[in-house]
């Protein structure tokens, strides 16, 4: 079980990926992605049981996660690679020709730890509610993640999948949202999201929240949302990030949703982001 | 032209629910998903046999494809089943990305295709959905002709890893192809040998291919009739070899020309055997409210419009003979 210190310091060698691979091909995502970085460090590194040496599309006894935002792909292929599913070498393709790696993660090239295309937004948590009710057709008792930016709980088909998932008592999935109030078109007032705990919790779900920077509390909440599964009702964690943490110049700002950061960008990004455990 | 006869009429869709049953029964990892339209779909059988293999999921066409692709993680065979217009077009992207582009073993279902939907319109006659379905990379598209085979074609895509999109039909339709007959995906089925003109035709234009190629007979057209159930992979030999020898070719289906199995099969033609084609099927327009009967005969899907097809095929043939 790795410590927290120990955590924090492999979620700031992601995020140094982060900006080592969106810099690399001028191209990608960082500031969700940098704002994930935290959640997924814990999920991967402390509160999934997977197996990433024997991948298996299936995922059978496995504890399985669906990133439905996919254009923060570059902090879950760092954190994939980092927890062995494949080569860190390999992060130095993303979003070139030939890559597994691509912009967006999909199933179709191979890279293990996919088990479904995403990036067309507002997917996956219906993706995440088959593969729950799949496990409990299987008589399998682990558990089922995903992730969702805050932006795409506009799309219609999230909530399809939230009434679906609270009616048919999904209680083996665990959601996560993430929480940063920012999107392409700007901060919150793109399109408002309203009282998003009330509207969670009025479609039947188990609602916990937590900072999502604060690598204790994620890993605590993390624990603590295991021990609501089994109990009726399908869980969501509504997340609150800051989009670009790590980096204090692509803090808190919709501009580096989706924008790369020049060579002297890089450098002032790197010296805040030391290496701790090896760039790839 | 061989004598086809019928003694029964069924509609396509009970075939499905009949051959669903079968694919349940044979396998257990076969589970059913439906969007409120369980008796239209004819699941009922399978969700009395199964009723933990069954999941209604409401008018929430978008989810119900989520849901079935998230559940062949773990192995299960999900069939879904709704009208085509919400099995395709109303829900492109998440078979796009989610099924297709993520290579998913999910059945896409879809019954009440095409204008024999008859009086509820053109809001519910999708005659766009084999183009859509049959664009998509690794999609699987068929099409079967009648009750039997519709019945074959559900069990045999259990079997078949990858995803299909199964399109069959409401109304009641002559059952001319003999049970227990074997489907094979993608095999062309040579229903009567002809010389003078090739019929390729899906779906319910089958059996009006075989109606047209009877009158022909009488005529004195010989005409070969094919059926295509599988419209992609396209049985390229059996529609090479019979174009190769009769010269000409006539495509007829309930589904607008562009995109459909006319399309492929000129595609075909163009690179290998350019040869002239006259193509039955909905012409760029809408359907409307009617009769299946009145709107086959208003949007000529008629046997006599293969008829007028094949003679001018003909005609086209003999002027580049000449």
């Amino acid at each position: 079980m790795p410590t927290t210190e120990q955590l924090i310091k492999i979620s700031t060698q992601v995020r140094r990926d982060i900006v080592r691979m969106v810099h690399a091909h001028q191209s990608g995502h960082p500031g969700g992605s940098l704002g994930c970085a935290d959640f997924l460090t814990a999920l991967y590194f402390e509160i999934m049981k997977h197996n990433p040496a024997g991948f298996s599309m299936d995922g059978k006894n496995e504890d399985i996660f669906f990133l439905s935002n996919g254009h923060i792909s570059p902090v879950w292929y760092s954190v994939l690679a980092r927890s062995g599913y494949f080569d860190i070498k390999e992060l130095s393709t993303f979003r070139s020709i030939n890559s597994r790696l691509q912009g967006h993660p999909t199933t179709h090239e191979g890279l293990p730890g996919v088990r479904m295309s995403s990036g067309s937004l507002g997917q996956g948590l219906s993706v995440a509610i088959g593969a729950a009710q799949s496990k409990k057709l299987n008589n399998d008792s682990s558990v089922v993640y995903s992730l969702h930016g805050d932006g795409e709980l506009q799309e219609g088909q999230i909530w399809e999948a939230m009434m679906y998932a609270a009616a048919k008592k999904i209680d083996n999935l665990i959601a996560t949202v993430d929480y940063n109030g920012q999107q392409i078109d700007g901060v919150n007032d793109v399109l408002s999201l309203g009282n998003l705990k009330a509207k969670w919790e009025a479609f039947g779900w188990d609602v916990l929240q937590m900072n999502g920077n604060d690598m204790k509390q994620v890993v605590e909440t993390l624990q603590n949302a295991r021990q609501h599964t089994g109990k009726g009702k399908p869980v969501v964690i509504l997340m609150t990030t800051v989009m670009g943490y790590g980096v204090d110049f692509m803090m808190g700002s919709h501009k580096w949703h989706g924008i790369a950061p020049n060579d002297e960008q890089l450098k002032q990004a790197l010296a805040q982001l030391p290496e701790t455990i090896g760039d790839y | 032209m061989k004598k086809f006869t019928y003694t029964e009429k069924k509609d396509t869709r009970s075939g499905f629910g009949a051959g669903l049953l079968e694919a349940g029964k044979a396998n257990p990892n076969v589970v059913a998903l439906c969007a409120d339209l369980t008796g239209s779909l004819k699941m009922d059988a399978f969700e009395k046999a199964f009723p933990e293999r069954f999941f209604q999921c409401g008018i929430a066409e978008a989810n119900m494809m989520g849901i079935a692709a998230g559940m062949t993680i773990g192995g299960k065979i999900p069939f879904t089943g709704t009208f085509a217009n919400f099995s395709t077009g109303r829900v492109y992207d998440q078979i796009r990305q989610s099924i297709a582009y993520s290579g998913k073993n999910v059945k896409i279902c879809a019954s009440h295709a095409g204008l024999t939907l008859g009086e509820d319109g053109a809001t519910h006659q999708i005659l766009e959905d084999i183009g859509l379905m049959k664009m998509l990379p690794g999609m699987t598209v068929i099409n079967p002709c009648d009750y039997n085979q519709t019945k074959a074609a559900t069990m045999a895509i259990a079997k078949h890893f990858g995803p299909v999109y199964l399109r069959f039909g409401r109304p009641s339709w002559p059952i001319f192809i003999p049970e227990n007959t074997p489907f094979e995906i993608g095999k062309a089925l040579l229903l009567s040998e002809g010389s003078d003109v090739s019929i390729f035709a899906t779906g319910h234009l089958v059996w009006k291919a075989i109606e047209a190629g009877m009158a022909l007979a009488d005529m004195g057209i010989s005409a070969e009739i094919i059926n295509i159930h599988t419209i992609k992979p396209l049985d390229e030999k059996a529609v090479i070899q019979s174009v190769s020898k009769t010269g000409c070719a006539i495509t007829a289906e309930e589904h607008q020309i562009n995109g459909g199995l006319g399309d492929s099969i000129c595609q075909l033609l163009s690179r290998h055997l350019p040869s002239p084609v006259e193509m039955v099927g909905v012409k760029d327009t809408f359907g409307e409210s009617g009769t299946p009967d009145a709107l086959m005969t208003k949007y000529g899907l008629d046997s006599k419009n293969i008829v007028f097809a094949v003679e001018q095929v003909l005609q086209r043939k003999k002027e580049l003979a000449g």
